[in-house]
C-alpha cells in the first residue's frame, strides 16, 4: 500500500516536472527560422509570412512555405543580396494571423508574404499598413486584402499587394473568355460553394458579367462545408436543365468528388473551372481520365515549357517528394523573387528600417515589370492589385496545354 | 459570534476566494499594462491580450452555468457569434453617427449581451423546462444554425438606409454605401475599437456579476437546483425560471466576450465561432474547475498562450498542446497531487494564523 502511494507519487512528480520542463523550454527557446538563413556572415534581409500549415487548409500553406524557402535558398545561393525567411502557422484564423504577425514583428521582419489566405490577410492588412511593413501575398485573393473599403475597392492600404488575381478578376475573366469561346458551351450551369468568400466572390463578379456579355445562365447550385461531398442533385438539376457547360469557381478537391460523380451519371458537359481547380491532377485516389477536357483559367501550369517552370518544377519535386507543384507555391516562388528584385534595384541594405524598406519597395512594385512563373511582363498598381494575363488551359493526356485564344 | 456559525465560515472561504480572483487578474492587468506602457511587452503578446480577455468572460459565463447549475452548453460561440456580429453590425452603422470609439464600443458591446440574452431565453424557455441533456443537444444546434444564419445573411447600408437579403446577395448599395455582413466573408472593414483595459473592465464586470449571483438568494436556489431538483422544487423553487436565470446571464457574458471580439479585429468570418470554439471554451471550464472562476481563468490563459509560445516548437507544437492537455486533466484529478496541494494549502494558512 505504502510503495504504491510511493510510485504514485514519483509518477505524478515526474509528470509534473516534465510539463515544468516543455513549458520553459518553450518560453525561453531561440526563434527557429525557417529557410536559407544569411551565409558568410553577411546580414539578411528578414522575410516574413503566415499561412496555414495545419488544419484543413494546410496544402496551401505548405506549398507555399516550401515555394518560398526555395526561392530563398536560389537567391542566396547565388550570392549578392541575402534573405532570410520565417513563416508562422495561422491556421487559416483571424486570430491566429494576428498573433502570428506579433510574432514576426518581434522577429524583426522588415518585409512580408502578408497570409496565404483572404480572411487573415484581411485581418493583418491594417496591421502591416499601422507598422510600415510591406507586404506582398502570394494567394489571398479577396478584395479586402489590399482595400479598407473592399465595398467600394477604394481606400487601398498602399503597402499590401497582391501576387494573385484577384477574386473579381478571375469572374469577369472566365465570363469573357466563355463569350469570346461559344463552342464550349451556350447554357451554363454554376455550381459554387456559398460559405467560401473566394467561391462565393468569384461567382458573383462571373454571374454580373455573364448578364453584360448575354451568356445564357440556366442553373445555379450551392453547397457548404456540411454538403460537399454529395453533388448528384446539383448536377442532375444542372443536366435537367440542359447544361452544356459546368462552371466551377470552387477548389479542386470538392471540383474531384463533381467529376467523379458527373462521370457516374453519365453526364458530359464542358467543365470550365478557375484557379482553385488547380491541383486536382496531384490529389490523391483522384482517376485523372476523369478531369480529360477540362477547362481552367489559371495563371501558372506545371508542365509549361520554358526554363524557369521546368526549373522550379523539378527543384520543388525534390524537396516535396515528388509533389507537383501548384499556383499557390508558384505564386509564392514569384513573390520571393520579386521581392529579390525590387530589394536589388532600390539598394535595400539588410539593416534598413522596415518603414525605408517599404518605402523603398512601394516605390519599385508600382514602377518595376516582374517576369516569373505566374506571368511576363507582371506590373502593380498603386493600389496594390496584379496585372497579368490569366490562361486558359485545358487537361489532356493527364497535363495542362496552353489554348490559343 | 461568526467564527460559530458553520455558514457563516463557509462564506468567509468563498469571499477570499472571490477577493483572490479580484487581486489576480487586477494585478496581472496592471503589469501587463505597464509593460505595455513601457514598451516592453512583446507584439505576440499585445495581439493576445484582448482575445485572452474574451475567452475570460466567454469561459466565466460557461461557467456559471456548467459549474453552478449543473447543465451543459454545448454552443457558448453560438451566443458569442450572436453578440459579436450584432457589435460590429452596431459598431458599423454607427460609424459615422456616433464618432467616439469608447462610446461606440459600450453601445456595441450593450447591444452584443441584449441579442445574446434574447436567444438565451427564446432557447432556455422551452428547453429547461425538461430535465436531462436536452439543454446541451439545443445549443449544440444552436450553435451550428446561427453558424449556417450568418453565413447566409447580407446585410448593408447606403444613404438611402439598410438593405437586407437572405441566401441570394440582393443588395444593391449606392456608391459609398458600406456591407455590414456578407455572406460567408462575414464583416470586413470593422474598425478596431476593442482595447485591453475594455477586457480587463469586462472581466471585472464579469466576475462581480457571477459572484453576486451566486452568492444571492437566487444563486443558493440555482445551486440547490442543480444539486436536487425534487427537493428544490417541493421547497417552491420554481425551476425553469431559476435555471433560466444562469442561462441567460451565462449567454450575456458569452456575448458580451463575442463582442469585444468582434471589435478586436478588422474581420470577422462566422466560421469562426463553430463547435470547435465552443468544446474549447468548455475545455477552459473543466480543466480550471467546474464552480471555480479564479482556475477558469488560470487556464484560459494558460491554455490561450500555450500554442502561441510553442510555435519555436514548429510542427510539434499541437502534439505538445494535447499532450500538456491531458496532463492537466490527469493531474488535477488525481488524489495524490490534490492531497498535496491540500497539505500546502493547510500549511500556507496555518502560517497565516500562527502570524494573525
Amino acid at each position: 500500500m505504502k510503495k504504491y502511494g510511493l510510485m504514485k507519487k514519483c509518477i505524478s512528480a515526474a509528470l509534473s516536472l516534465s510539463l515544468m520542463v516543455s513549458l520553459s523550454a518553450c518560453g525561453g527557446a531561440a526563434p527557429a527560422a525557417s529557410g536559407g538563413a544569411s551565409q558568410g556572415g553577411a546580414a539578411a534581409i528578414k522575410i516574413g509570412g503566415s499561412g496555414p500549415l495545419t488544419g484543413p487548409a494546410a496544402v496551401y500553406g505548405n506549398a507555399v512555405k516550401a515555394a518560398a524557402e526555395l526561392a530563398v535558398e536560389e537567391i542566396n545561393a547565388k550570392g549578392g543580396l541575402q534573405f532570410e525567411l520565417r513563416f508562422e502557422d495561422d491556421t487559416h484564423d483571424a486570430e491566429k494571423a494576428v498573433t502570428a504577425y506579433g510574432v514576426l514583428k518581434d522577429w524583426g521582419m522588415q518585409a512580408s508574404l502578408g497570409t496565404v489566405t483572404s480572411a487573415p490577410g484581411a485581418a493583418v492588412s491594417q496591421m502591416y499598413q499601422d507598422d510600415g511593413i510591406f507586404a506582398l501575398s502570394p494567394s489571398a485573393s479577396s478584395l479586402a486584402v489590399i482595400y479598407h473599403d473592399s465595398d467600394n475597392a477604394s481606400d487601398p492600404y498602399g503597402n499590401v499587394f497582391q501576387m494573385c488575381f484577384t477574386d473579381p478578376n478571375q469572374g469577369i475573366a472566365s465570363a469573357d473568355y466563355l463569350q469570346s469561346h461559344p463552342d464550349l458551351g451556350s447554357k451554363i450551369a454554376i455550381i459554387y460553394k456559398n460559405d467560401d468568400n473566394y467561391s462565393s466572390g468569384v461567382y458573383a463578379k462571373f454571374k454580373s458579367q455573364a448578364d453584360v456579355n448575354g451568356l445564357e445562365v440556366v442553373y445555379e447550385g450551392t453547397f457548404d462545408d456540411s454538403n460537399a461531398s454529395d453533388f448528384t442533385v446539383q448536377l442532375k438539376k444542372a443536366q435537367d436543365a440542359g447544361a452544356d457547360l459546368v462552371f466551377l469557381p470552387i477548389y479542386y478537391d470538392p471540383a474531384s468528388l463533381i467529376l467523379t460523380q458527373a462521370n457516374q451519371m453519365g453526364y458530359a458537359p464542358t467543365f470550365f473551372g478557375v484557379d482553385g481547380m488547380d491541383g486536382i491532377l496531384t490529389l490523391e485516389g483522384f482517376d485523372t481520365s476523369l478531369a480529360e477536357g477540362v477547362y481552367l483559367l489559371t495563371p501558372f501550369s506545371a508542365d509549361a515549357n520554358d526554363d524557369l517552370t521546368q526549373n522550379f518544377t523539378k527543384n520543388y519535386r525534390t524537396r516535396m517528394k515528388d509533389e507537383i507543384p501548384n499556383q499557390f507555391a508558384a505564386d509564392a516562388y514569384d513573390c520571393v523573387y520579386a521581392i529579390a528584385q525590387a530589394c536589388e534595384a532600390a539598394g535595400i541594405k539588410a539593416d534598413m528600417s522596415p518603414q525605408d524598406v517599404c518605402d523603398a519597395l512601394k516605390q519599385q512594385f508600382t514602377s518595376m515589370t516582374f517576369n516569373g512563373l505566374t506571368g511576363q511582363n507582371v506590373t502593380w498598381s498603386e493600389s496594390g492589385e496584379v496585372s497579368k494575363s490569366p490562361k486558359a488551359v485545358m487537361i489532356q493526356n493527364g497535363v495542362y496545354v496552353g489554348v490559343d485564344d | 459570534m461568526k467564527k460559530k456559525n458553520p455558514f457563516g465560515r463557509i462564506l468567509e472561504r468563498d469571499q477570499g476566494r472571490r477577493a483572490l480572483s479580484f487581486i489576480l487578474i487586477t494585478a496581472l492587468y496592471l503589469i501587463m499594462e505597464a509593460m505595455m506602457r513601457s514598451g516592453n511587452l512583446s507584439s505576440l503578446f499585445q495581439s493576445l491580450l484582448v482575445p485572452v480577455c474574451c475567452y475570460i468572460v466567454a469561459a466565466i459565463g460557461l461557467n456559471l452555468n456548467v459549474g453552478v447549475s449543473g447543465e451543459l452548453n454545448l454552443g457558448q460561440a453560438g451566443f458569442m457569434s450572436v453578440g459579436a456580429f450584432t457589435a460590429v453590425c452596431v459598431s458599423g452603422y454607427l460609424s459615422a453617427s456616433v464618432p467616439s470609439g469608447i462610446l461606440r464600443l459600450v453601445l456595441a458591446i450593450l447591444a452584443g449581451i441584449l441579442s445574446a440574452a434574447l436567444f438565451g431565453i427564446i432557447i432556455g424557455i422551452p428547453v429547461l423546462k425538461l430535465q436531462g441533456d436536452y439543454l446541451a443537444i439545443v445549443t449544440l444546434a444552436f450553435g451550428q444554425i446561427i453558424k449556417s444564419l450568418i453565413t447566409n445573411m447580407y446585410l448593408g447600408f447606403d444613404e438611402n438606409g439598410i438593405q437586407f437579403s437572405f441566401v441570394e446577395n440582393k443588395t444593391s448599395l449606392a456608391p459609398g454605401g458600406k456591407m455590414l455582413l456578407n455572406g460567408p466573408m462575414g464583416a470586413t472593414g470593422t474598425e478596431k475599437i476593442s482595447n485591453f483595459t475594455a477586457g480587463f473592465i469586462l472581466i471585472v464586470l464579469s466576475l462581480l456579476v457571477v459572484y453576486n449571483l451566486i452568492y444571492s438568494r437566487s444563486g443558493r436556489a440555482i445551486q440547490a437546483c442543480r444539486d436536487n431538483r425534487i427537493a428544490a422544487e417541493s421547497i417552491g423553487i420554481n425551476i425553469t425560471s431559476t435555471k433560466l436565470l444562469a442561462f441567460t446571464v451565462s449567454s450575456s457574458l458569452a456575448g458580451a466576450a463575442g463582442a469585444l471580439y468582434g471589435l478586436n479585429y478588422s474581420t470577422l468570418v462566422p466560421a469562426k465561432f463553430d463547435f470547435n470554439t465552443s468544446i474549447l471554451i468548455l475545455v477552459y471550464v473543466v480543466l480550471g474547475g467546474l464552480g471555480n472562476m479564479t482556475g477558469t481563468m488560470a487556464a484560459t490563459i494558460i491554455l490561450v498562450l500555450l500554442p502561441e509560445l510553442l510555435r519555436s516548437m514548429q510542427d510539434y507544437r499541437m502534439l505538445i498542446y494535447a499532450i500538456v492537455l491531458i496532463l492537466i486533466m490527469i493531474l488535477t484529478n488525481n488524489d495524490t497531487v490534490r492531497t498535496n496541494m491540500t497539505r500546502v494549502k493547510n500549511r500556507i494558512f496555518a502560517k497565516k494564523e500562527g502570524r494573525a
